[in-house]
């Protein structure tokens, strides 16, 4: 049998293919992990760690497997980022607000997951209410990009990336508004993939905007993500805006033919800004893809530039709506000293959100002021509108679109946290997917600068995962970038 | 278009968050560049362009108007501040 870092090293397939075999135990890998969190704990990827509650579900899964039952993700490990809520580890959101909060039920995706014997290591840091680009935003601290204990891993999944590039779980729930699964995916040098929207229930995914907020995962390759979304994706009559659709089998198209395959490349996505070294290594990928037969066809996206502040209008409008239940009159934080009910509600919000909720709540709550609605709301709804259609004009011509992630490799703690429009527009290349509510991915295609990862996005149309998951596959047989652990873990 | 210290005091009051004088004079200078990156959509030519407000033009589901069954009260309110007989409890409100 492998040693414990090799296998935590394993792909989540090659762990499936060893548990199947009965050559490790879901009680011996959760331990292995459990051991690795433990051992890094200075990345701060966690926020809540149970032991004997993660020890209980694999001694479960090794007792189902004991009576008979299969399955490729019985006694798997996985991690959900602190969005989703669980029964048994607290969900906090990130935030001081929902500090000790103890769900009475599952989030539907870790119910999926759960059901199908997969093992719950912990709870994940991250941006506080997915809020961020850099879990900067974390009420419970930083946490620290395994390639380089400088830079941020990106976010809002910030710890569910940290800990999948270190090896610390196979693979781990997050969820992506504007880019949150995508840009951290880049940033930490591993694969990060966001569904169609509606795809994944959004039942027990604390929301942030509920347009644009999809449940999805952080994990090693294409292939692995496959495996998990054959049990996480699927219609959920609890969530009212549930894709009705059958449900599939997202390991259908892994083994695709490229040969003849049209990859658009937006010029969109190529301009000033764009910064050299993440510039040089997506068009190395895109050779690549030239190489195993593809064709690169020249598309365009010519609304794309107007993405940010079309984003940061709607999203903000949305969170101002779905932020408000948070009033410390049935859960959450409520102020100690207070003069009556209003001044009760102004204390716990101004107490238990941090300064980033703040501000997407007050600006929020400015565009769809009275005044106001028309010229910035119903505005940049029409604009969304103007994006989407581009990527059904550019879909014509093309199979799947590629370009950049991020204008940069991972930047480092405190350089863009101080003026928050800097931040935003790390969300450059993320955000157009995010309106049009198309399945978009993350995988790594090599270093930049200061030798931080570097991510290629690639994007499909709306329920197009297979053939999306396959196209990066095709590329991961072809290269080994995916396969890179950072020094130490 | 400029956001005075009123103007954050206002929407602070509508989004029910308590903001002293100098918390406001900050969050209008962040709140007027974040608005300045906003304008250029005033800009956009969207004549003839509907709203959309979910992406895949998706519309709400209904169901049958029938009862089902009840949550576990007391699981629900296990994180309440404070309660009383089933109930959330909180200052006053009426004289």
């Amino acid at each position: 049998m492998s040693g414990a870092a090799d296998l935590a090293h394993q792909s989540l397939a090659a762990l499936s293919r060893l548990l199947e075999a009965g050559q490790v135990s879901a009680v011996e890998l959760a331990r292995l992990y459990l051991a690795r969190i433990e051992r890094h704990r200075s990345l701060n990827a966690f926020l809540d760690v149970r032991p004997e509650l993660t020890l209980a579900q694999a001694a479960d899964a090794d007792a189902r497997r004991a009576r008979g039952e299969r399955g490729v993700l019985l006694g798997m490990p996985i991690a959900h980022k602190d969005i989703f809520v669980t029964r048994g580890w607290a969900s906090t959101a990130g935030s001081r607000m929902l500090a000790g909060y103890m769900s009475p039920f599952d989030a539907a995706v870790v119910e999926r997951l759960a059901q199908r014997g997969m093992v719950h290591l912990g709870k994940l840091n991250c941006d506080e209410f997915a809020m961020g680009s850099s879990n900067e935003n974390s009420a419970y601290g930083n946490v620290l990009n395994p390639w380089d204990h400088g830079a941020v891993p990106g976010g809002s999944s910030g710890g569910s990336a940290a800990a999948v590039a270190a090896r610390l779980a196979p693979v781990a729930t997050a969820t992506d508004t504007g880019g949150s699964i995508r840009e951290p995916a880049a940033f930490s040098g591993i694969t990060g993939v966001k569904p169609t929207y509606g795809r994944p229930s959004r039942w027990g995914m604390i929301a942030f905007a509920s347009s644009l907020d999809t449940a999805g995962l952080l994990t090693g390759s294409a292939e692995d993500c496959a495996l998990v979304f054959n049990a996480m994706l699927g219609f959920d009559a609890r969530d009212s805006t549930s894709v009705q659709r059958p449900d599939e089998d997202y390991t259908r198209d892994l083994n695709i033919d490229l040969k003849g395959l049209r990859v658009g490349v937006p010029a969109e996505f190529f301009g000033q800004g764009l910064q050299p070294d993440v510039e040089a290594a997506v068009r190395a990928a895109l050779d690549q893809y030239r190489r195993l037969g593809a064709q690169l066809v020249d598309v365009s996206l010519p609304n794309a530039a107007l993405g940010i502040p079309v984003y940061y209008v709607l999203a903000p409008a949305e969170a101002s709506s779905n932020l408000s239940r948070f009033d410390g009159v049935r859960y959450g934080h409520r102020a100690e000293h207070y003069d009556d009910l209003v001044d009760m509600i102004k204390k716990s919000r101004a107490e238990g959100f941090g300064p980033e909720p703040k501000r997407r709540i007050l600006v929020g709550t400015y565009v769809l002021s009275h005044g106001y609605y028309d010229a910035y709301f119903l505005k940049a709804s029409r604009v969304r509108r103007l994006i989407a259609q581009d990527f059904q004009e550019a879909f014509k011509q093309c199979d799947v679109i590629a370009g950049p992630v991020t204008s940069s490799v991972a930047f480092g703690f405190g350089e863009k946290a101080a003026d928050p429009v800097s931040m935003y527009l790390a969300d450059l290349f993320t955000v157009p997917a995010s309106l049009a509510g198309v399945p978009a991915l993350s995988m790594p295609c090599g270093f930049g600068a200061k030798g931080r990862p570097v991510g290629l996005q690639l994007m499909a149309n709306h329920f197009d995962e297979a053939r999306l998951l396959g196209v990066a596959h095709r590329y991961q047989q072809a290269t080994d970038w995916h396969t890179k652990v950072p020094a130490g873990y | 278009m400029s956001l005075t210290l009123a103007d954050v005091h206002r929407i602070a009051h509508l989004a029910r968050i308590e903001i002293t004088d100098d918390q406001a004079r900050a969050t209008a200078d962040q709140l007027n560049d974040i608005f300045a990156m906003i304008e250029r959509i005033g800009k956009v030519d969207t004549t003839g362009i509907a709203p959309m407000s979910h992406p895949l033009d998706g519309v709400q589901r209904l169901r049958e108007d029938a009862v089902e069954p009840q949550p576990d009260r007391e699981a629900l309110m296990r994180n309440a501040p404070e309660q009383d007989q089933g109930l959330f409890l909180v200052p006053k409100v009426i004289e």
